[in-house]
């Protein structure tokens, strides 16, 4: 007999940290992740989780904190991408094939030699599923530091990134820079993107980006309340995830915990599933006569 | 056009400046001449179809007005002065056709919100006066009923009112619309044209609006713009639509044929 609430949960150091660190990512993640969805770029996202991977393992190679592979890899992509034209949808093919293949090869390559070196697993384990319980408490202010300038980018372009996103003719009309918005959106995404990978790994990072912003846009219909409930969720799924992966440690096998990785996107997808029990949005009846080609030519 | 409003134009055009003024603009794209020798005037409160047939570069001609596409040759001028980007702000533009995903957390008061201040950063503050703004703005396009619903959901032309007000709110002096009547049903293409004729009359704005088809714009229409074959005539509708102007425009015999008020405009033997 135990208590999903250990009297001990929160006085535990790594568990302060990890629902600290697992705030700041949620929220960052939840509020640029609804920009993601709303501009179609979730696959920059899944571009960037691919390369950080890349420089998550050469991190961890050398004896760097994994954050900085993450960020640095990242920022790298970011700039690649918008050079190489990848969000547009002839570009995405091609570095698909040839960009991102190669990285995740490398990835490999780094992690192999990582295991030659300290002959555990470990390393990619926490490169790829993350690392929440481990985090270093040096590192905590840098995490901290980078989602708040990220969220204070994307706060900023808040507007411009929704009239680009309703027509980017429209924005440049009104004399908005769009390449130069996109650009500043695209390296707060690759912050973001790397936080994630911390948080709950390289490879599942954009779950925590799509998943909170996908559901709350099946909930909301103004821009505020999108970014707060993703936001919410995110910071819901997280928290949860981390009180559960604790509890593990008595699940069966006994004595070792399930990791948070498997809880928080387990618990994004059942978030988003929910919405489609329930889907309190009214639908706004439509005109018999629409999209019908009407006009005499 | 009938004799009365045709007095009326050319009463206003003999008072009224050059609002917008294009001057022997041509365009080159891809290496290949699309349009040149453009060359018309609007002025204040006028209602001015871009007509011609799809491809004949009207979104081209409406890219330029708005500074999205440099022309090789000539220039644009607002109330007599090249254009800058305070100028720029006196342009209220509604975009060809979009397509807004259903999932967009946009409400139809956000967009038109967008209109007041999209282009500057941070976050919009909600108040009192820039409530009553977007509602007057919404209401003025007769789209209040829907001013909290997702933009993505509804139909075609109530899309369409939703982005005239966004276009209004910044109380534009001359508003672009491109191809606002296509995929519309014949109802709402009728109601929006009103609406437009409308805000032309009431509040003296310039219209410029392109569209493949003249005929739902006749009652409207003070001028036609009509592009056809990289080159443009412009003037009163009745002047301009003629057989003999348009088979000159065009480079081979066409035909004007009026039925019950109707132009068609076929192409000859």
């Amino acid at each position: 007999m135990h208590y999903l609430f250990e009297p001990g949960l929160f006085a535990s150091g790594p568990v302060r940290t990890a629902l600290l660190v697992g705030t700041i990512v949620a929220v960052t993640s939840g509020v640029i992740g609804v920009f993601t969805v709303i501009r179609g770029q979730s696959f920059a996202g899944h571009a960037l989780a691919d390369v950080a991977t890349t420089g998550g393992s050469g991190a961890f190679l050398i004896g760097l904190n994994q954050f900085w592979g993450f960020l640095a890899a990242g920022i790298a992509a970011a700039a690649l991408m918008e050079g190489i034209g990848v969000q547009r949808r002839r570009g995405r093919d091609v570095a698909t094939g040839v960009v991102l293949g190669a990285a995740l090869g490398a990835a490999a390559l780094f992690l192999y030699l990582g295991t030659l070196h300290t002959s555990t697993t470990g390393a990619s384990f926490t490169v790829l599923f993350g690392s929440i319980f481990v985090i270093s408490p040096d590192t905590v202010p840098a995490l901290i530091a980078s989602g708040v300038i990220a969220l204070v980018v994307v706060a900023l372009l808040t507007r411009v990134l929704l009239l680009s996103s309703l027509s980017s003719d429209l924005a440049r009309a009104k004399g908005v820079p769009v390449r130069a918005v996109g650009i500043g959106y695209l390296a707060a995404l690759a912050v973001s993107v790397s936080l994630a990978a911390v948080a709950i790994g390289a490879v599942l990072s954009t779950a925590l980006l799509i998943g909170p912003s996908a559901t709350a846009l099946r909930v909301t219909k103004s821009p505020g309340w999108a970014m707060a409930a993703s936001a919410l969720t995110g910071v819901a799924a997280t928290w949860i995830g981390i009180v559960l992966a604790y509890d593990s440690f008595y699940w069966p096998p006994h004595g070792h915990g399930w990791p948070v990785s498997f809880f928080v996107v387990t618990l994004v997808l059942i978030g988003y599933l929910l919405t489609y029990v329930k889907r309190p949005r009214r639908l706004a009846p439509r005109s018999p006569h629409e999209g019908a080609e009407c006009s005499p030519a | 056009m009938t004799n009365e409003a045709a007095q009326r134009v050319a009463a206003a055009r003999a008072t009224q400046p050059e609002l917008l003024t294009l001057d022997d603009i041509g365009v080159r794209l891809g290496g290949r001449q699309v349009l040149s020798d453009v060359t018309f005037s609007l002025r204040k409160g006028e209602f001015t179809g871009i007509i011609g047939p799809n491809g004949a570069g009207k979104t081209t001609l409406l890219r330029v007005i708005l500074g999205l596409l440099e022309p090789s040759g000539g220039q644009v001028l607002i109330n007599g002065e090249p254009v800058d980007s305070k100028s720029k702000s006196a342009i209220g533009y509604v975009p060809q056709k979009l397509v807004i995903d259903p999932d967009m957390p946009l409400r139809a008061r956000d967009v038109v919100g967008l209109g007041l201040d999209g282009h500057r950063l941070g976050f919009a503050f909600p108040s009192r006066q820039r409530r009553d703004q977007i509602d007057a703005a919404l209401s003025d396009v007769g789209a209040a009923r829907y001013a909290d619903a997702r933009v993505g959901e509804l139909s075609g032309g109530e899309q369409q009112r939703v982005l005239i007000a966004h276009a209004l709110i910044s109380r534009p002096k001359l508003l672009l619309l491109d191809e606002p009547l296509a995929n519309l049903d014949l109802k709402s293409e009728q109601e929006i044209v009103a609406v437009l004729g409308r805000l032309a009359r009431e509040h003296q704005i310039a219209i410029l609006l392109s569209a493949h088809d003249m005929n739902p714009l006749l009652g409207v229409m003070d001028r036609i713009v009509y592009v056809a074959n990289g080159r443009v005539a412009s003037g009163p509708t009745d002047e301009v639509v003629t057989s003999e102007g348009l088979t000159r425009l065009y480079g081979h015999r066409v035909d004007v044929v009026r039925v019950q008020n109707r132009v068609l405009v076929v192409a000859g033997e």
